[in-house]
């Protein structure tokens, strides 16, 4: 009988030497004359047991990692094919408590399934939101996003049914979906992990938005830093286009879809939807006023949905089964679940999607195990290189939107970047104006010229120089970016820098004296 | 190269219908050439009824477009935030000293461009290097001479 070995193709698991192993493991299995069958899936998520590798067996799939291919000869020799003891086993995958803790809705398939295969994710349960989808007016759509207590993923948390009804409400001869998948936030790989996971649960996605408002045409901004993504996205729109789930006629509904990748080009603010449009017209990625908004003049003035790569791939499973049953996870007004992603120095990083209501103490030492260098965790950032800094002492807020507005911090895209004691937050804040300079438009000038004078002043206070002095500077300074800026980029540069002045005033207080001993 | 004015042509004419054309073609003319031209300015507002300046500004708005020839291979090492919290500030360090050149710059034999990226999507095995489109995690300085030996070899 074929065995079916898993070997992921997620960039982080390529990042580890997956490809090597899958080509290892091939040659090893030829040379014994075994008959496998290697499936290459998306990631579970456990990037520090990548390469993970799995093995189909009568109980069920069993695992085996962190995977080198020097550990590939013993594995055979142990007969890791039928689920045999090894010093790498790790027993069944769904037993790991990793996994076993989760509740993965929008994550349902991926590390499961092979990523290009629509068998497979149709026997995954996938295509049910869509068909469903297909016997429902579009308001009905609508509204089952709207009660679904959705938000728009991406970070700005806006209501994805609210956005959509506005599209659906005007009138235009064409409409577009555009997915915003320029996931630039370090910490952040959710979205990647979905396009090269699970792609057809995001192409799903998009076409019951597209069914919902009308549009015929979507794109997929993707960043360029992704050509694993690009590859398999193209696949899957290519299976999905010949399959009649893409094109002029889904499904024989009469209803046409057709969609396109565009590749980004390494601007970070292009993640700002508006910006993103320019982007896609093949203009500057200069960020729009608004109004008019994206969803009533977008891209090439025609009503648009911007959403992100997480809010539209977890619309089919809530058009499967039901608004009630995604809201039905959730606390306060963050309704359903975050996939989390672990970062920076942790123990165990990767991905974890739970209900909101997590905290961050749960994630980091439950599921991270503490530091990667195994001294304390001092901060975390989350939500991106425009999310506050969190020391230890916040570490008990639960992850929901407003706990953490309360705070004066962002939950964002859900990346939690860990850093132990060894780090330097006046360093930190003077990174965060150095990346707003770089990554700056131009277009407003608090943005524009504040990121850089505050990178020279944070200059100034790392040398010790009128610490007092520039300290207040920084602040009079972060007050205008905040308040004057004309997107997150610069209006949210401060929440990193001052975040890190208020919790961390003995990194920037101190310089005087360190620097002048 | 003789026939590059050819090659620009035949993507110009094979992307200008597309709607927002722009970027896919300045795409398509770096994976070909490796590079976009300041020479392909003109063809290209001539072909998209833009100003040369408008592409000029395009192309220069994107830090993934580059308008001289690179090395042989592109090495990208992330400067984020995660890969901070892992290291990479010595790990930059020690490339640059190794290649003996700075961000933007090419080694003197052509072999290896050096760039600083903002996020690979790798965080949880920080620190991350790319190098051409190979993704690697968790990388020593160790790890990076010995890609750059590879690459160089």
């Amino acid at each position: 009988m074929t065995i079916k070995i898993y070997i992921p193709r997620d960039s982080s698991a390529l990042s580890m030497g997956a490809e090597k192993v899958a080509l290892a493991i091939g040659n090893e299995a030829k040379k014994r004359g075994l008959d496998v069958h290697i499936i290459r899936n998306g990631s579970r998520g456990l990037y520090w047991l990548e390469t993970m590798v799995e093995v189909s067996t009568a109980s069920g799939r069993v695992a085996y990692g962190p995977v080198k291919v020097r550990d590939v000869p013993s594995l055979f020799d142990a007969d890791f094919a039928h689920g045999k003891a090894h010093a790498l086993n790790l027993g069944l995958t769904e037993e790991l408590p990793w996994l076993k803790k989760q509740q993965r809705l929008t994550f349902a398939r991926v590390g499961i399934t092979d990523p290009i295969s629509l068998t497979d994710y149709i026997a995954h349960e996938g295509y049910q939101g869509l068909k469903n989808a297909l016997t429902l007016s579009a308001n009905e759509i609508v509204k089952t996003v709207t009660d679904s207590g959705l938000r728009g993923r991406g970070g700005a948390a806006f209501p994805t049914g609210i956005k959509w009804n506005t599209v659906l409400g005007c009138q235009s001869e064409q409409k577009y979906i555009v997915c915003n998948a320029d996931e630039g936030d370090s910490g952040t790989y959710s979205d990647r992990m979905i396009m090269e996971g699970d792609p057809f649960v995001l192409i799903e996605g998009m076409t019951i938005a597209a069914i919902a408002v009308g549009a015929t045409q979507g794109y997929i901004y993707l960043r360029s830093e992704y050509p694993h993504a690009l590859v398999t996205l193209n696949a899957a729109i290519e299976v999905a286009n010949q399959a009649g789930y893409l094109g002029a006629d889904i499904l024989d509904s009469g209803r046409a879809f057709h969609l396109e990748v565009r590749r980004a080009a390494g601007a970070y603010v292009c993640g700002e939807e508006t910006s993103l449009l320019e982007s896609l017209e093949g203009k500057r990625g200069q960020v729009r006023f608004k109004p008019p908004l994206p969803a009533i003049e977008g891209l090439f003035g025609k009503p648009t949905v911007v959403n992100n790569v997480i809010s539209l791939a977890t619309v089919p499973i809530i058009l499967h089964k039901g608004a009630q049953y995604y809201a039905d996870y959730g606390m306060g007004r963050s309704r359903g679940t975050l996939p989390i992603q672990l970062a920076g120095n942790i123990k165990q990083g990767g991905l974890v999607e739970l209900a909101f209501g997590a905290t961050l103490r749960e994630l980091l030492y439950d599921f991270g195990g503490g530091s990667a260098t195994g001294r304390p965790i001092r901060a975390v950032q989350v939500g991106g290189p425009l999310g506050a800094f969190l020391p230890e002492s916040q570490f008990d807020t639960p992850l929901d939107y407003e706990a953490f507005s309360q705070l004066w911090a962002v939950l964002g895209h859900g990346g939690i970047v860990a850093f132990d004691d060894s780090v330097d937050m006046a360093v930190m804040a003077r990174y965060a104006f150095e990346f707003c300079a770089i990554e700056s438009c131009g277009k407003c000038t608090p943005c524009r010229i504040g990121s850089t004078r505050g990178a020279e002043v944070m200059d100034q206070i790392i040398a010790g120089k009128d610490t007092v002095k520039n300290i207040k500077l920084v602040r009079d300074l972060s007050d205008t970016m905040l308040n004057g800026s004309l997107c997150a980029l610069g209006g949210m540069t401060p929440y990193p820098v001052l975040s890190a002045m208020n919790h961390f005033p003995e990194d920037f207080e101190t310089k005087k004296a360190s620097a002048a001993a | 190269m003789q026939d590059l004015p050819i090659k620009i042509d035949a993507l110009i004419a094979k992307h200008q219908q597309i709607p927002g054309a722009l970027l896919p073609l300045l795409h398509a003319i770096q994976d070909e050439v490796g590079y976009v031209p300041e020479s392909s300015y003109k063809p290209i507002a001539k072909a998209l009824n833009l100003s040369v300046a408008e592409v000029h500004g395009v192309v220069t708005f994107y830090h993934h477009f580059r308008t001289h020839k690179p090395g042989r291979h592109t090495l990208q090492i992330c400067r984020a935030e995660s890969c901070q919290a892992m290291g990479s500030v010595a790990l930059e360090a020690h490339a640059k000293q190794c290649l003996n050149i700075d961000y933007h710059q090419t080694t003197k034999d052509d072999a290896i461009s050096l760039e600083p990226v903002y996020c690979l999507g790798n965080c949880a095995l920080s620190p991350a290097v790319m190098m051409d489109d190979e993704i690697y995690g968790r990388v020593s300085a160790a790890d990076l001479d010995a890609l750059v030996a590879e690459a160089t070899a």
